[in-house]
């Protein structure tokens, strides 16, 4: 930048990124639509057809965000440029709140509008704030659904120890106690492995599934949904820790790592709202 | 600082060397440049969008199958092939010459072209609509003004993350390439595209409706579309945030900076419920879920729920970049303040925040209780009253002051002016009532063009007058400008008053064809399109005379009443302005 720059806001250079983003995502949905319905003369079924797109996507990622952590370690991240970073994070978080809400909202809809939806009428629904009536009916008589209290509570419980473990890892990081930050960082990261597997083993065992019901359709998606959060939150938790070892994080200056503990409280929050109304609340309705 | 200071410094860096060609278009992190890609970019999709609203009104300008059935082509050969063998099986052993055999194939052939011209014209209304909502309006409107005026209005050196902003265009492009190669793959019922309207409703959306790639590549295209907007609303919000020059308060900021940064909220809000939905189809057509498919348990009418909540705030998303240009354009050339700023604010954020309750006003007539339509039709009346603050605010900034009739201003005035039209039928339709007899009409059309086709594209244009030179350094030819107006404003007022007599006598929207009783108001309707055709063609001739002639603008060309930022700054301002922070010190708003 030239010398007679007399604030401290980042003048990012140009950057092939942005461009290359684009074509790769282009890519992938190109080759997602090739997978789904066959485009092109190519068959639809073939796995392959969404590998160009996604290792590009990754590729551009990893490129992109080492720019992002060199410009930072450069200097280039002012006290107000990082304001403006955890602004972006926050709203960023934000988005993805919205976007929990349309899993949520088409949860309740089926939940509380089901007697309308196999015949009664609009009248003769309970209010809704009638609570745990409304769910009486739903999920449908048949689809057998999981005991809250047996893989799902402990994954709760997993998840909200793991927010006590990114924070300790912080405060530890904080005070420049890398050694204990790195040692808390690697049990989050493995409590993060174990929701990840627990959900699949817990997945593997499911009666319903996801193309038979409307309850198994909206389980799967708001919970599967959360489960990528969780994978992508491990993966963003992981590399902090590669960062830490790699000696790129300090006390003073870690947005990397702050991010990543947010990302990760947000997924907690969230799996506690799926764990209260799309596992015990039909499961109290139902009288289990 | 003082005016003349601030240019003075920019004298100095007249050497801020600018990138390469291709690292400059291509790789940029200049707010300005990709502002102008945004335009150029809404540019090319307008000419799209528009090219489609041609072929409806042209094949609307007589009642029966006249237009759109000369664009289509049937495989002719196989139909022949397949009757005159079909007769000779019969024992006709001399059909190929038989003229009673070769009627019959003339008029399977126009059967076919005439099937073919029907799902063609659904095509051709569904990527209108697409089109110019989201690579026209919104690119022009918030990329392309947002990107060049936020920072220069807020004093600042360029958006917070430069390189995001870049995705965010590209993006969009690529969103576009989507949505193009979506026209050009099977729909599913033997023609090309998707034909279920911009809304996208299941189970026109459906397998059951379309089948074919071109619904999902649309979905695709969509949510693309959508991480580029939540990208660009994260970058906007954040800007506004943290990067106001010293002294510029929220309460200083001015109302363009305001409807952007409440434009930008209601992205971020709506967008990932759209993107919600959007999965929810994908999934459902792909991959066996229920979500709308009622024989699984599903629901359609929730589409309609998700869809609306994201498209209701979607149309405030379009109007408010408008309503911040008219206020700067009423109040330079009134040479007044704008009147009441404050409550020109707060009207924009109380319209941006009723906004995302009453999206079920779209749907009175999918059989909602009548308790839930009462609840709808309230709270869709209470937003008459922002937007009537910002209307009589606009007047009242008009009100005594010397008023200077130029370019922009005239687009602007056009711009209240056929915005209040638009509004007062936006509150007849928003009687549950009323709706019945007007949901799905022509009516609907009529009011939702004259606030967005009249509404926001008035606006655009207002801004382009406005703030041409200060982006292209040049002076354009006023009186091309004139013409544009006065040729667009009664062309444009053509194609769409009509329509409002077309929907209260009942006319269905989106229907090819219509009763002979319809005829005349559907042919002044589209002598108006004629006539836009010619006020767009001086909007392009104005725009090419000024890159010819080249006359250099000035710094401020509007005088007193220019009083935002972005006029202390040289025409067109340096690569990067605002390199030593201007401090802001004026008492008061705006």
């Amino acid at each position: 930048m030239a010398e007679d720059v007399k604030h401290d806001y980042h003048l990012v250079n140009p950057s092939p990124w942005p461009l290359l983003g684009a074509v790769a995502v282009t890519t992938l949905a190109i080759g997602g639509v090739t997978y789904m319905k066959g485009l092109f003369g190519i068959e639809q079924g073939q796995l392959w057809a969404l590998a160009p797109g996604f290792l590009m996507v990754i590729w551009v990622m990893i490129g992109w965000w080492r720019e992002v952590i060199k410009e930072g370690r450069t200097g280039d991240h002012t006290p107000v440029v990082e304001i403006g970073l955890k602004y972006g994070m926050v709203l960023f978080i934000v988005s993805e709140i919205m976007f929990f809400a349309a899993w949520f909202w088409s949860f309740f809809e089926f939940a509380i509008f089901f007697p309308a939806r196999v015949g009664d009428t609009f009248d003769h629904l309970s209010p809704v704030w009638e609570g745990l009536n409304n769910f009486k009916e739903f999920p449908p008589v048949g689809v057998e659904t999981f005991d809250p209290f047996h893989l799902p509570l402990m994954n709760t419980l997993i998840l909200l120890l793991s927010g006590t473990t990114v924070t300790a890892a912080h405060h530890s990081l904080q005070h420049g106690k890398y050694d204990n930050a790195k040692l808390m960082l690697w049990i989050t990261v493995i409590l993060g492995l174990a929701f990840s597997g627990l959900q699949v083993l817990e997945y593997s065992e499911a009666q319903f599934t996801f193309d038979g019901t409307i309850y198994g359709s909206a389980f799967f998606m708001a919970t599967g949904f959360h489960g990528a959060h969780v994978v992508i939150g491990t993966i963003f938790l992981a590399i902090c820790l590669m960062r830490l070892y790699a000696n790129n994080m300090t006390a003073e200056k870690h947005l990397g790592f702050e991010f990543a503990a947010w990302y990760w409280h947000f997924v907690d929050v969230v799996w506690l709202f799926l764990f209260a109304f799309v596992y015990v609340l039909p499961h109290l309705a139902l009288g289990h | 600082m003082p005016m003349d200071e601030i240019a003075l410094d920019h004298g100095h860096d007249a050497h801020d060397h600018k990138p390469g060609f291709f690292t400059r278009w291509f790789f940029s992190t200049n707010h300005k440049d990709i502002g102008t890609l945004y335009l150029v970019f809404a540019l090319v999709a307008g000419i799209v969008g528009y090219t489609l609203s041609g072929l409806i009104r042209m094949e609307l300008a007589e009642p029966g199958m006249t237009f759109l059935i000369h664009l289509v082509s049937v495989d002719a050969e196989s139909i022949r092939a397949g009757i005159i063998e079909a007769a000779v099986n019969a024992g006709n052993v001399g059909a190929a010459t038989d003229a009673s055999v070769l009627a019959q194939v003339n008029e399977a052939i126009l059967t076919a072209k005439t099937e073919a011209s029907k799902s063609f014209y659904n095509v051709v209304i569904t990527y209108h609509g697409l089109i110019m909502i989201f690579f026209m309006v919104m690119p022009a409107l918030i990329g392309g003004f947002g990107n060049w005026f936020v920072p220069l209005m807020i004093g600042a050196p360029d958006m917070a993350f430069p390189r995001m902003n870049n995705i965010s265009f590209w993006l969009t492009v690529a969103a576009f390439a989507l949505a193009v190669l979506s026209m050009m793959v099977p729909g599913g019922n033997g023609v090309n595209g998707f034909g279920g309207g911009w809304v996208l409703y299941p189970p026109l959306s459906s397998t059951a409706g379309h089948s074919g790639p071109s619904m999902d590549l649309l979905i695709l295209s969509l949510h693309t579309a959508g991480i580029a907007s939540i990208l660009g609303a994260i970058n906007f919000i954040v800007t506004i945030l943290n990067m106001r020059a010293p002294g510029m308060t929220l309460h200083k900021m001015p109302l363009f900076a305001w409807s952007m940064l409440i434009t930008a909220v209601l992205l971020l809000l709506a967008l990932p419920v759209l993107a919600g939905a959007l999965t929810m189809l994908l999934t459902d057509r792909n991959f066996g879920s229920q979500f709308f498919d009622p024989s699984g348990g599903g629901d359609p009418i929730m589409f309609q729920h998700l869809f609306w909540f994201f498209g209701h705030p979607e149309v405030y998303i379009m109007i408010l970049p408008a309503f911040g240009i008219v206020s700067h354009i009423v109040s330079t050339f009134s040479k007044k303040p704008i009147f009441g700023y404050l409550g020109m604010d707060y009207a924009m954020v109380s319209i941006g925040a009723i906004g995302f309750i009453v999206w079920a006003h779209h749907m009175y007539t999918v059989g909602m209780p009548s308790d839930m339509k009462a609840y709808f039709v309230a709270a869709t009346m209470v937003i008459a009253v922002p937007t009537g603050i910002k209307i009589f605010s606009w007047i009242a900034t008009m009100w005594g002051g010397s008023i200077d009739f130029s370019v922009p201003m005239v687009w602007a005035i056009g711009f209240i002016f056929l915005f209040t039209v638009g509004g007062v039928t936006g509150v007849v339709l928003a009687n549950a009532g009323i709706d019945h007899a007007l949901h799905d009409t022509y009516y609907v059309v009529a009011h939702f063009h004259y606030v967005l086709s009249l509404g926001a594209v008035f606006g655009l244009f207002a801004g382009w007058y406005y703030w041409f030179e200060k982006m292209f350094g040049l002076k354009y030819n006023k009186m091309i400008g004139y013409a544009h107006f006065w040729i667009m404003f009664v062309g444009s007022n053509l194609i769409f008053f009509p329509q409002h007599f077309l929907g209260l006598n009942g006319m269905p929207r989106r229907y090819v064809d219509y009763p002979d009783a319809y005829a005349l108001w559907n042919a002044v309707s589209s002598v108006g399109y004629l006539i836009s055709l010619v006020a767009t063609a001086l909007f392009f001739i104005g725009l090419f005379e000024a890159m010819i002639r080249r006359r250099k603008g000035e710094a401020n060309p509007w005088g007193e009443g220019a009083t935002t930022l972005e006029w202390t700054l040289p025409s067109p301002p340096p690569f990067h302005q605002f390199n030593e922070l201007p401090v802001v010190k004026t008492e008061g708003g705006h």
